[in-house]
């Protein structure tokens, strides 16, 4: 019989030698950074003992620029597969201690290698980006990985769920793997994203910037809507991350993990949540956590676009997706990026089999003419369009005001909801009062002696008779005028029903969305 | 991240005619106003260096006639007058690097 302990020594030699990545000094670096090595990364997000890495092997392509005599352990990116929750997930994590987690072909290799692997298995990939963009040296070759990874992206996209974590540089050419995924997750002075750095901004335009403020994770989280959940610590991100696994299917033919229903917090009253008074502000997450299990509901790009709030939560243990109008934010109004919010939300989940509960109080969209140029005539119209285009079960419930172009967007019952409840608070009308007052009546307005009398009677009238969910109601829009009280349980009710829901499009080879 | 308001934090904001208590956005507080553009105004619309300059102030220019070179994306480009009429104001120098939308040069139509 032959031994294998030399074999089997050598082996745990090499491994050693490749898991010290960059070596001492480059992880020192990292760690003067604040940043976690690319190992401790995934270690840290998948559950323990769970990882199996692939190709620690593979060497570089350079054989130019005195590449060739350089050692770049697994070539400065880790794969492998693991389990999060007992989720199986492909992942990989760039590692930025060797050669600046630069991208050459051979890495960009092991990148599409797992992403196959992944979309062959139906489960989740993970990609955490940390590097200093194309490996120059390797020219062309680098460009050619990019778009093996754009493309796989793309083949991917709506059959497993991509997820993205920026923790360090990812610039140029590389942010579009990021873009093209469903989730980007950015950590305060960690992710820096932009196309064109500071650098070369400064020298074509003297604009002096900083990479934070040019790219930063702040910026990508509230102003530019690149990024979904954005988090102080690398620790916050792994748990959000986590988080948001346990809240979505492994891949389209699947549904979201079951988990023990909870009842919402006894803390919160419903009927006092929601003012009267159509003009009065209130958040509407506080009415989301009346409604979900155990009021745990989790928030998609919370800074960016909050006058719509869109995110997961669970009714009798399965996960609904939730998009709501924020009256606290811009009185709830429909504007380019809240609609490129909720659109991009609503197609994600109906690719994954998420039902999909709209609330409903928003007095339209907003007005001004950087809006109108802006297009937001193209922008509304992709809420249009992913709530006529989602098969998956949609329920509505109109809490105030369901005003002109805005009900309809909101999944009215005329682009296809299953389910249309209203509070008796709603005003479903072609636009608010005042508004409706003016031009209806605009000849009595302008002939009365006292002008402003009149249109206050007239709005009043107005008010009386359309301003209500009757109307609506009588004519069938509306399926049944509820109490706030009873939403959670009609909603139960209404998600029972629709389990075996199937609704059937023509056969197409993709729709044309206004992208 | 979730903090809850104060009554007076909210401002009052109008859609079709009806006042509404809302919070703002900065992203709506620091929208451009719009302003209205005028025919002789030559805008540039890419950033880039200034080459070369072939008119003056208060010279005359006709329609399409070369006022300067423009380099921006690695190219040169040929900025024309859009008008005939006069140079009423000429805001860049040779190698001044401008920004997008920098109005370089102001010409009245005749």
């Amino acid at each position: 019989m032959t031994d294998l302990s030399k074999n089997i020594e050598a082996l745990r030699e090499k491994k050693a030698v490749i898991e010290m990545g960059g070596g001492e000094a480059a992880i020192e670096k990292q760690v003067a950074m604040g940043k976690l090595t690319a190992r401790e990364r995934i270690l840290a997000l998948l559950d323990k003992n769970s990882f199996h890495e692939y190709d620690m092997f593979v060497k570089h392509d350079g054989r130019d620029f005195g590449m060739e005599k350089k050692v770049l352990p697994g070539d400065g990116v880790v794969t492998g597969t693991g389990t999060i929750f007992g989720a199986p997930v492909c992942i990989y994590a760039q590692d930025f201690t060797v050669a600046g987690g630069s991208l050459g072909l051979q890495h960009a290799r092991k990148i599409t290698k797992i992403m196959d692997h992944a979309l062959k298995m139906k489960c989740p990939i993970i990609g955490i980006n940390d590097s200093g963009g194309a490996r120059i040296q390797e020219g062309v070759g680098a460009l050619a990985g990019y778009g093996e990874i754009f493309y796989r992206n793309t083949i991917a996209s709506g059959v497993i769920p991509q997820i993205s974590l920026i923790l360090g540089p990812c610039a140029g050419g590389a942010v579009y793997s990021p873009a093209l995924t469903d989730f980007v997750f950015v950590v305060e002075n960690i992710s820096k994203m932009f196309i064109t750095g500071p650098n070369v901004i400064k020298t074509v335009l003297g604009e002096d910037i900083s990479m934070e403020d040019l790219g930063g994770a702040r910026v990508h989280a509230e102003t530019t809507g690149n990024a979904h959940f954005y988090a102080l610590s690398e620790q916050e991100c792994f748990d959000q991350v986590k988080r948001l696994v346990s809240f979505i299917p492994w891949n389209n033919q699947e549904r979201a993990k079951v988990v023990e229903p909870k009842e919402p917090s006894a803390m919160l009253n419903i009927e006092q949540v929601v003012p009267a008074d159509p003009k009065q502000p209130y958040d509407v997450r506080d009415v989301i956590k009346c409604i979900v299990d155990d009021s745990d509901f989790l928030e998609i790009q919370e800074l960016w676009a909050a006058n719509i709030v869109i995110g997961f939560g669970r009714m009798a243990g399965e996960t609904v997706g939730f998009v709501a109008n924020q009256p606290m934010v811009l009185a709830g109004v429909l504007d380019c990026d809240s609609a490129d919010k909720a659109a991009r939300f609503i197609r994600f989940c109906d690719s994954f089999n998420i039902p999909i509960i709209t609330l409903e109080d928003m007095p339209g969209y907003l007005p001004g003419v950087d809006q109108e140029h802006a297009g937001v005539i193209r922008h509304g119209a992709k809420v249009l369009y992913a709530y006529s285009e989602a098969t998956v079960p949609k329920i509505t419930v109109i809490l105030r005001k369901a005003y002109g172009g805005g009900y309809i967007a909101m999944n009215s019952r005329h682009l296809g909801a299953d389910f249309m409840f209203a509070w008796p608070s709603a005003e479903i009308a072609v636009m608010g009062p005042e508004g409706a007052a003016n031009i209806i009546f605009r000849k009595e307005i302008m002939e009365a002696e006292d002008q402003n009398a009149m249109r206050q009677e007239k709005v009043k009238e107005y008010i009386e008779k359309f301003a209500n969910p009757y109307v609506a109601a009588s004519k069938g829009f509306i399926d049944s005028v509820i109490e706030p009280k009873e939403t959670r349980s009609l909603l139960l009710h209404a998600l029972k029903l629709s389990i075996l829901k199937e609704e059937y499009r023509p056969a197409k080879k993709h729709g044309l969305p206004p992208f | 991240m979730e903090k809850k308001h104060q009554q007076e934090e909210y401002v009052d904001f109008v859609v079709t005619a009806r006042k509404y208590k809302t919070l703002l956005t900065a992203k709506y507080k620091n929208r451009p106003m719009w302003h209205k553009p005028s025919v002789g105004d030559v805008v540039s619309h890419l950033p880039g260096t200034i080459i070369k300059i072939m008119v003056e102030e208060g010279q005359a220019v006709e329609a399409g006639q070369l006022l300067l070179i423009h380099e921006a994306m690695k190219m040169q480009n040929r900025v024309v007058a859009p008008v005939s009429g006069v140079v009423v104001e000429l805001n860049v120098k040779e190698g001044d690097k401008i920004t997008k939308n920098h109005l370089m040069v102001k010409i009245e139509p005749k």
